[in-house]
């Protein structure tokens, strides 16, 4: 049963990918990017990657969508016809294709136990982390403690890359009275849905933060989440009033702030004499150590990607705001 | 069958990082290449997740009773790798924006043209 939903997931995602190459409307193609995500979201849920499906279903869905709007009302919803002929790009995507399916038939059959890729680090994260870190989540421990390294670089990369959005865009001080009304005035529907839905949204992305050391989740989850109520928000009642309630200028001071925090568990580990994110050496109980570092570095995390992913669609939104007036 | 179901996974993943790349060198307008960028990084994603399946396998949290878990660390990868890959598309997107303003266009041989001109 569940090789039968994995086909036909796969075989939607691949007619849907397929249906994107023809596609000459931009619009069409950012919606159908946005049902991609969700059944790549489903997949994941297939195989047993909850952790990832959450993401992709707050990212896809959430973000990324909102963002190639953006980018679309201010460079219009047309792709024009190319000139230049396709027969080329199919030759080289045929041959590299091809090459490519003869590669996988040395790979080892899916969903085989025996597999290389679940002989090395993955045996031990498995049957010690409940012991050696303490929680049941195997994704979180790993995430946060074995590789803390890692999600540290993560971080700081999902942070120059803000500075890299603010760089090109710019932020646009919006004090003007004289601004036209934005958000969705006339829909009273959507007001009041909202209102009622917004505060939901961020206790689930609360939940989510702390809860993630025990279910699926985590700062990563949680931080999207947040931003994606927030831009509800502002895609409802208008960006001026989003923007009094959480200021870009909170935002860039938010963003680093997540960095350093995670950093600096890093160097109070030092401080007691351990290696940079050791959490043993947190507390008297290491395990109370690998307690007390996860929670602080998920909640890093979470700030981080929160006031980035936000402060991204400020930057979007006012350049599609300023061209509307114009 | 049983030959099909072992590697139909990872042709798909084959297919869609083919359409994905078919996308980036062939379409016209820049803001479909990013979308094009995009289909040839979630079938990454995918495969990342397919080799990290277990049959009969279940999500890696510890509950009673269950001994077979899938692999957890391709799941740490993607997760952090989605979040990372939505921030550098917005750098993506940005980028299109400051060319629209610059050149006027989107489109790949109307502002090879103009540069041309200059």
């Amino acid at each position: 049963m569940a090789v039968l939903i994995d086909l036909v997931l796969m075989g939607m995602l691949a007619i849907t990918a397929l249906r994107v190459i023809f596609l000459k409307d931009l619009f069409a193609v950012v919606m159908l990017f946005s049902i991609y995500s969700f059944v790549s979201a489903l997949i994941f849920v297939s195989l047993d990657a909850v952790d990832v499906a959450f993401t992709e279903a707050a990212v896809g869905a959430g973000i990324s969508t909102v963002l190639m709007l953006g980018t679309l009302a201010l460079t219009g919803r047309k792709e024009k016809e190319s000139k230049h002929s396709s027969v080329l790009p199919l030759l080289v995507v045929t041959v590299t294709g091809a090459a490519l399916v003869y590669g996988t038939l040395d790979m080892p059959p899916f969903g085989n136990p025996e597999n290389p890729i679940h002989q090395h680090v993955a045996p031990r994260y498995i049957e010690e982390s409940p012991k050696e870190v303490g929680l049941p989540n195997m994704v979180t421990s790993v995430l946060a403690s074995y590789r803390g390294f890692d999600t540290l670089g993560e971080t700081v990369v999902v942070f120059a890359a803000m500075i890299g959005v603010l760089t090109l865009l710019g932020v646009r001080r919006n004090e003007d009275d004289g601004a036209p009304e934005s958000g969705l005035q006339s829909h009273r529907v959507l007001h009041v849905v909202a209102k009622v839905v917004i505060p939901y949204v961020i206790l689930f992305a609360l939940y989510v933060q702390f809860h993630g050391d025990f279910g699926p989740g985590g700062g990563f989850q949680a931080g999207v989440i947040a931003a994606a109520a927030m831009i509800l928000y502002a895609l409802v009642f208008g960006l001026p009033l989003a923007q009094r309630v959480i200021s870009p200028k909170f935002l860039q001071i938010l963003a680093p702030l997540g960095v350093l925090l995670y950093a600096s568990v890093g160097l109070v580990s030092m401080l007691k004499g351990g290696n940079f994110l050791d959490y043993n050496r947190l507390a008297h109980d290491p395990l109370h150590g690998q307690h007390y570092g996860i929670i602080i570095i998920e909640l890093g995390v979470g700030v981080t990607v929160f006031a980035v992913m936000l402060s991204i669609f400020y930057a979007f939104a006012s350049q599609a705001e300023r061209s509307n007036v114009q | 069958m049983s030959f099909i179901v072992d590697y139909y996974n990872y042709w798909i993943v084959v297919f869609l990082m083919m359409a994905g790349f078919y996308i980036v060198i062939s379409a016209n307008n820049l803001v479909k290449k990013i979308a094009g960028l995009n289909i040839f990084q979630t079938s990454v994603f995918m495969l990342y997740i397919s080799m990290g399946k277990v049959a009969g396998g279940t999500a890696p949290i510890v509950v009673e009773g269950v001994e077979v878990y899938s692999n957890p660390l391709p799941h740490v990868l993607i997760l952090t790798a989605i979040v990372v890959g939505v921030a550098t598309t917005a750098v993506g997107l940005a980028l299109i924006i400051r060319i629209k303003r610059a050149y006027g266009t989107v489109e790949e041989n109307e502002f090879e043209n103009s540069d041309d001109a200059i």
